[in-house]
């Protein structure tokens, strides 16, 4: 085979922007986005260690508007990493690598991450009593 | 046709060196860590806006804090394995991707060891 009849891979800068190519590098945004939130779970998990005043400053941190904001962010990284996870790990096993099916199976999990995330919130607040 | 050398083949690895060992490990951790991740939101949603003493009275459960360990453990390992096929994939000054690694592979021990005694402090405690 000559050199210039090998399939390359795609030129992103001339490459039309779909949803199973859009989903896919979202996958890695959302790891790493993840990997820099582990800091907040070990902060957490650290406060609570050191004592009730050390945990009353983490609580306040993350529960302050900016503290929520990242955590909200985190838990859709964390709810869609986890879904298209799943996704990932069928096509690993060999199923859904039709086009309709791969189609299909990025909008559920869009819908499922945001319905996770916003359910997340919801049955927070709710526990918090609203405030 | 096999596009792999004899030797290759032999020695069962590919260009990576290590074979499927860093594809298998992903995997296996990213398993683990959905049933663990789905119980640490359960459990965090209901701990919202709980106090120090509700969260030790929680971590102080010898299955809470083993769920808790396992958690960390596969979070970690599965960060690293992920941040680390990132930086290969980007990072293209040799230099700078072995740095990158390490401080990477670092960073993960440090943050997971502490996550594992603050665990073990909330159990013991």
């Amino acid at each position: 085979m000559s050199s210039s009849n090998r399939p390359l891979s795609p030129h992103l800068q001339v490459y039309r922007p779909q949803l199973t190519s859009m989903l896919s590098i979202l996958h890695r945004i959302t790891g790493v986005a993840l990997a820099v939130g582990t800091l907040l779970l070990v902060y957490w998990l650290a406060a609570a260690a050191g004592g009730p005043e050390s945990f009353a400053g983490a609580q306040g941190l993350v529960g302050s508007f900016i503290g929520r904001l990242f955590l909200f962010g985190w838990t859709f990284a964390l709810f869609y990493h986890l879904c298209n996870g799943i996704r990932h790990l069928f096509w690993d096993a060999g199923y859904g690598f039709e086009m309709q099916t791969a189609e299909r199976s990025g909008w559920l999990v869009v819908g499922a991450s945001g319905a996770l995330t916003l359910l997340s919130w919801i049955l927070g607040y709710v526990m918090m009593g609203g405030s | 046709m096999s596009l792999r050398s004899p030797l290759g083949r032999v020695r069962g690895l590919g260009s990576a060196k290590d074979g499927t060992g860093h594809w298998w490990a992903q995997r296996l951790t990213a398993l683990a860590l959905v049933p663990l991740t789905l119980w640490f939101c359960v459990a965090v949603i209901s701990l919202s806006g709980a106090d120090h003493a509700a969260v030790a009275d929680w971590a102080g459960s010898p299955v809470v804090a083993g769920l808790l360990i396992l958690l960390i453990a596969a979070t970690f390992y599965h960060a690293y394995l992920g941040v680390q096929v990132v930086i290969e994939d980007y990072v293209h000054n040799e230099m700078f991707k072995i740095a990158g690694l390490l401080l990477t592979k670092a960073a993960a021990i440090v943050l997971a060891l502490t996550g594992i005694l603050s665990v073990l402090l909330l159990l013991l405690g």
